[in-house]
């Protein structure tokens, strides 16, 4: 292999030899240029296949240029190519040729297309990390510098997203320049470029000394802030929370706290948008102090404000607010500053806003306690619970837990259950699916008694509902069900009325046999199984819909598990090859699936020395009979497979560092 | 306790209501309430507690030296705003303002000398107050302008009736651009442009007919308005992808293309290149495609020479699963064609006919039928006569697939047709195509065979490579030299 070594690492002997290198360079090129854009996208992903066929040497001097020059094709390629570059560095060389990715990159980062744009800039900023300082300022600076001067506004809005990747490592003159540059941009005659910078500012901001994010960073953050544009405005709101972060109490009073005020009142929506939506990053970055004095009057007035947009997205917030404010007087402040105008926001005008305060204003009953729950937050609960919009309602059910680990399931139960027995029945079906799924908790806490004289005929009623989610949801809960409240209990209530279903007209209602037997009979036992359900599913074997009848075979292949050698050899295998001979395809196909689990079954069943070990050992895995009904099953077959790959891909990448 | 209990009863009896309803219709009476929603009313935020407004007397009826003063009266007066949200409140103010506004209309457009140097500032500030406000959000976040009804403007009973006084301003033959270019300036149209994204069309109407007045009379704000829209649309194709008044921009821009002086500046060219034709990739271009077409056909009356960049551009941009805009992309090529000379043709005529060849084998029908048609058009048919030698050979293949392969009976007859015009353009030619045809698809087929060797051959190298790469810690020179010994 040594030897092998010598002749080949001559810098030009791959490229002054054609017949060395395996495939020349034109044939490569020739597949980046195809007519076909599909066929050149193709390539284009496949570029690094191609510079390592290639070798470091004729990637630098004959692909990069190549790459360089051919800038005018579909965005699509391009952006492709934009992200293909920032992983290059080893394929030219490794770090001490970084730069010559630069060129190629420049171009990308100049193009009209903000996909690619933004693409290539990501490569940019990867690739400058892995510059040498001297490289950074030879190769690297100088190319910020001219995206920073370019003529058309894309290569300056580029330029706005390098800045703060090469200023950590120049030099002091250089980092003079790079804020010039910075300032420069932020006043733009273009909005785009304006845009650019204000969305960096303070991204930029945490890679500056604090002198210069005083002298420089603030008032470019309050002109943006004033901007004429309340697109530029906006964005400024988002650099006030990294701003916030870096400055003292008293800095912050003086230098950004005008400029938030004037931005929670903007007369543009969107900005006062922007401050609702940035409202607990930006509390959090105030701290307590300026939170009390001044950000809680602007959520009031937010709260309050004439669009619904900003209200919905104040709204939204209400519940992180609340949890941020210190702990001492929080109570007092939310009683007396919050909650006033939560309530009028019940009966907001607008979906959006009751929908968005519904969706958190659960959380703030463990925040208040108990007692202020039940008196203050219980009636808005049951407010919005009765709202005409089906998602206030939605969202009120689905966070039900947080308030019954406050007030009790009891409590809430009897507050709660005329408002719930209500929505199990609501028009819309995502309702009654939150419903469904809030049930087990209910009947757990409820005990057996209270759920069979105020729930269970719900629970029945939905098995038949029109719609097949609400079904499916309703043969679980049941499962559940069973569960909490053990097999006598099934055996009396919910066995014979699933059972008689059986024989409805409808064959969606008989399909819901089934799959309730699918459901329940591992939790109901072997007794059970074999005594009432087993003939129930036999007998549906001669339905006359085909889809009744293959239901039967997956049924019996699933309950098999439970049954005994008798009941497989003299029942179920019988009618499984009758079903085996059907007329139907797709009940053949399912009946002679479900025989041959049968068999193996059975197989197994006779030789019970092995069957202890079954379970453990990873071949029995391919036999989805011998484990019914885990979710996990599936899963449990990958794991060893995927963590032997991602060992044998960690092993890879090391011995590349090496 | 007390405090909120009421509320909740209320509540849950107007439910109990809509809730025998059922969800259709419900549905339906929402949108109903949505579509009567006003716009504009975040003006009134800052606005205190409305003041009442007292008619003033007639100004017909005031002495002409009284005249003045009364018109300026009439215009503060006009500058307090009403919510039309609210239908009930303050009508009888809102009723004054608007006989007040008709008055004023009547008044600048009936009679001479009325518009004098010094009511200049009120009448721009009454017609800024009205007009200039930050628009709501939109209703429906999908707003599809080609299927819902748009949102109306609640306050149009004034609003119309300022714009009307704006134009009749403009237009009056007392107006001077000299006095009014002090407060017409830059910002005002900055704020008028802003306006053009309202949803309601016939303020987007009158903002094209305002904008239109004020190019033609202030040159000094000229650069400027196009260059604001300019940003305006870059931000619209790169940014949000949502403006409402592209269309009425783009009309507008039309007008002033026509003016454009020869030969025409960098400015321009590039705002065709780099504004014009990238608006061509926009979600919504069947809102304003024909005034786009129209744009750029326009730039190409007036330089032929850019003929060749822009049909590139359009190829580059050309729709690859919109077949609906991939058909309003032929019809802009045809217009475009319309207008080509021969020399412009030749430069472009190969990769064009390329497009075209694939559009003619769409599944699609009507981009099949759309392309099929350029062959009833006597000019274009006679820019292809004068080259068959160039086009038949890239056309022959996909027609003469189609002409047996293509579902739609309709089509299959056009190929036949076409074929059968090509054919009779140079008969030699259409033979040779039609003898080598399957030669040519095998050679097709052993180029794919190849392509596919030489990426297999690729991918073992790549292996081949990071299995040497685990196995020795030699550099990648060595294994290059390595491997292609072998």
């Amino acid at each position: 292999m040594a030897g092998a070594a010598g002749p080949g690492t001559g810098p030009g002997a791959a490229g002054g030899d054609g017949d060395d290198s395996l495939y020349p360079i034109a044939v490569l090129i020739d597949e980046l240029r195809n007519e076909d854009v599909q066929l050149r996208l193709n390539s284009i992903k496949k570029l690094s296949t191609i510079a390592l066929a290639l070798g470091v040497e004729r990637t630098r001097t004959e692909l990069l240029p190549f790459l360089t020059d051919t800038i005018y094709d579909e965005d699509e390629v391009l952006l492709a190519l934009a992200e293909q570059l920032g992983n290059f560095t080893g394929l030219v060389g490794g770090p001490d040729f970084a730069h010559c990715l630069l060129p190629p990159l420049e171009s990308l980062a100049t193009v009209e297309e903000t996909v690619v744009r933004d693409k290539a800039v990501e490569s940019l900023r990867q690739i400058s990390q892995e510059h040498t300082p001297i490289a950074l300022e030879a190769h690297f600076v100088p190319l910020v510098k001219r995206l920073a001067s370019g003529d058309w506004f894309t290569s300056r809005t580029s330029a706005c997203g390098l800045f703060s990747v090469c200023y950590p490592r120049a030099s002091n003159a250089v980092k003079a320049e790079i804020r010039q540059h910075f300032r420069s941009l932020c006043s733009d005659d273009t909005p785009m470029v304006r845009r650019a910078a204000a969305s960096k500012l303070g991204e930029f901001a945490k890679v500056l000394e604090l002198d210069s994010v005083k002298s420089e960073i603030v008032p470019l953050f309050t002109n943006l802030a004033s901007d004429e544009q309340d697109s530029v405005r906006l964005l400024a709101v988002e650099a006030c929370v990294s701003i916030a972060q870096l400055l003292s109490q008293e800095d912050l009073e003086a230098l950004v706290m005008p400029t938030l005020r004037q931005a929670a009142e903007d007369k543009s929506w969107r900005v006062r948008y922007m401050v609702a939506d940035k409202f607990s990053e930006l509390q959090k970055a105030v701290g307590p102090k300026i939170t009390l004095n001044d950000l809680i009057p602007a959520f009031q007035n937010l709260l309050k404000d004439c669009e619904a947009e900003v209200r919905a997205a104040a709204a939204h917030k209400v519940k992180e607010l609340c949890e941020n404010l210190p702990p001492e007087g929080r109570e007092t402040i939310i009683m007396n500053q919050i909650l006033p105008f939560i309530k009028e926001l019940v009966s907001d005008t607008n979906q959006h806003v009751k929908s968005a305060l519904a969706s958190v204003i659960m959380g703030l009953s463990t925040i208040l306690g108990k007692e202020n729950t039940i008196e203050h937050l219980l009636p808005l609960f049951l407010a919005q619970l009765k709202d005409e919009c089906p998602e206030v309602r939605l969202n009120i059910i689905s966070n039900l837990d947080c308030v019954n680990e406050v007030i009790g399931i009891r409590q809430l139960s009897q507050s709660l259950l005329p408002a719930i027995v209500e929505l199990a029945e609501d028009a819309k079906w995502r309702v009654r699916l939150a419903i469904i799924e809030y049930m087990p908790l209910l009947a757990g806490q409820l005990g057996v008694q209270f759920f069979d004289e105020k729930l269970n005929s719900l629970c029945m009623a939905w098995l038949v509902d029109h719609v097949y989610a609400i079904r499916e949801a309703a043969t679980n809960n049941l499962m559940k069900l069973v569960k909490k409240f053990g097999t006598e209990w099934a055996q009396n209530t919910i066995v014979p009325k699933v059972l008689v279903m059986a024989s409805d007209p409808n064959y969606l209602h008989r399909m819901t046999t089934l799959f309730c037997i699918n459901a329940l009979s591992e939790a109901c036992g072997q007794e059970i199984t074999t005594k009432q359900m087993l003939p129930i599913v036999l007998k549906m074997a001669g339905d006359q819909v085909a889809n009744v009848r293959f239901n039967v075979a997956k049924s019996l292949q699933k309950i098999g598990p439970i049954l005994d050698t008798d009941a497989l050899q003299e029942e179920v295998k019988p009618v499984l090859q009758k079903l085996g001979q059907d007329e139907d395809v797709d009940v053949k196909y399912f009946a002679q699936e479900a025989l041959s689990a049968v068999a193996q079954r059975l197989r197994k069943l006779d030789s019970p020395a092995k069957d202890g070990e079954e379970p453990s050992a990873p071949g029995a895995d391919k036999n989805h009979f011998l484990r019914p009904g885990g979710p996990g099953e599936d899963t449990g077959k990958f794991v060893p497979l995927m963590s032997r790959h991602t060992e044998s891909e960690r092993l890879g990448w090391f011995l590349r560092r090496q | 306790m007390s405090s909120s209990s009421p509320p909740v009863g209320a509540a849950s009896a107007a439910i109990s209501a809509s809730e025998k309803v059922d969800g259709f219709t419900r549905k339906s009476v929402r949108k109903a309430q949505r579509q009567k929603r006003s716009q504009g009313s975040s003006q009134f935020r800052s606005q205190g507690s409305q003041a009442e407004l007292h008619p003033l007397p007639q100004l017909k009826d005031a002495t002409s030296n009284e005249q003045q003063e009364l018109f300026c009266q009439k215009l503060q007066q006009c500058c307090i705003l009403f919510d039309f949200m609210d239908s009930v409140s303050d009508l009888k103010s809102k009723e004054i303002k608007r006989a007040t506004l008709n008055e004023l209309v009547e008044y600048v457009s009936t009679n001479r000398g009325v518009i004098v140097e010094s009511a200049y500032s009120d009448i721009v500030k009454m017609i800024s107050a009205n007009i200039f406000r930050t628009l709501p959000p939109s209703d429906n976040p999908d707003f599809d302008p080609e299927e819902d009804e748009p949102t109306l403007e609640a306050s149009w009973p004034h609003i119309q009736l300022v714009y009307e006084f704006f134009l009749r301003f403009l237009e009056s033959p007392d107006f001077q651009p000299s006095i009014a270019k002090r407060y017409i300036d830059q910002k005002f149209v900055q704020q008028l442009l802003e306006l053009f994204d309202s949803e309601d069309p016939r303020e987007r109407d009158f903002l094209k007919t305002v904008l239109h007045r004020i190019y033609g009379k202030f040159l000094g704000l000229r650069a400027f308005i196009r260059k604001q829209i300019n940003n305006i649309f870059l931000r619209f194709i790169y940014e949000t992808e949502h403006f409402n008044g592209v269309a009425e921009l783009l009309e507008i821009l039309g007008s002033i293309i026509n003016g454009f002086a020869l030969p025409l500046k960098a400015e321009h060219k590039q705002f065709l290149m780099k504004v014009l034709i990238p608006m061509h990739t926009a979600k919504g271009l069947a809102l304003f495609h024909a005034q786009l077409a129209y744009c750029v056909v326009q730039f190409l009356e007036k330089d032929t020479t850019l003929t060749e960049p822009v049909i590139r551009g359009l190829l580059k941009f050309w729709p690859k699963t919109c077949s609906q805009k991939e058909v309003m992309f032929l019809g802009e090529i045809e217009e475009i064609l319309d207008v080509i000379e021969p020399t412009q043709f030749k430069k472009i005529e190969e990769p064009l006919f390329k497009q075209i060849s694939k559009c003619v084998s769409s599944s699609h029908f009507q981009v099949a039928e759309r392309a099929l048609y350029f062959w009833n058009n006597e000019y274009i048919l006679s820019l292809i006569e004068e080259n068959i030698d160039k086009i038949l050979p890239i056309m022959f293949g996909s027609l003469y697939k189609i002409s047996k392969e293509h579902w739609n009976p309709t089509i299959v007859a056009l190929v036949y047709n076409v074929l059968k015009t090509l054919m009779e353009m140079n008969g030699k030619l259409f033979d040779d195509l039609t003898g080598s045809y399957k030669a040519e698809r095998q050679r097709e087929k052993k180029k794919e065979l190849e392509r596919e060797e030489l990426w297999k051959k690729l991918e073992e190298l790549k292996l081949k490579k990071a299995l040497e790469k685990q196995n020795s810690a030699y550099n990648m020179h060595s294994i290059l030299s390595n491997t292609s010994d072998e």
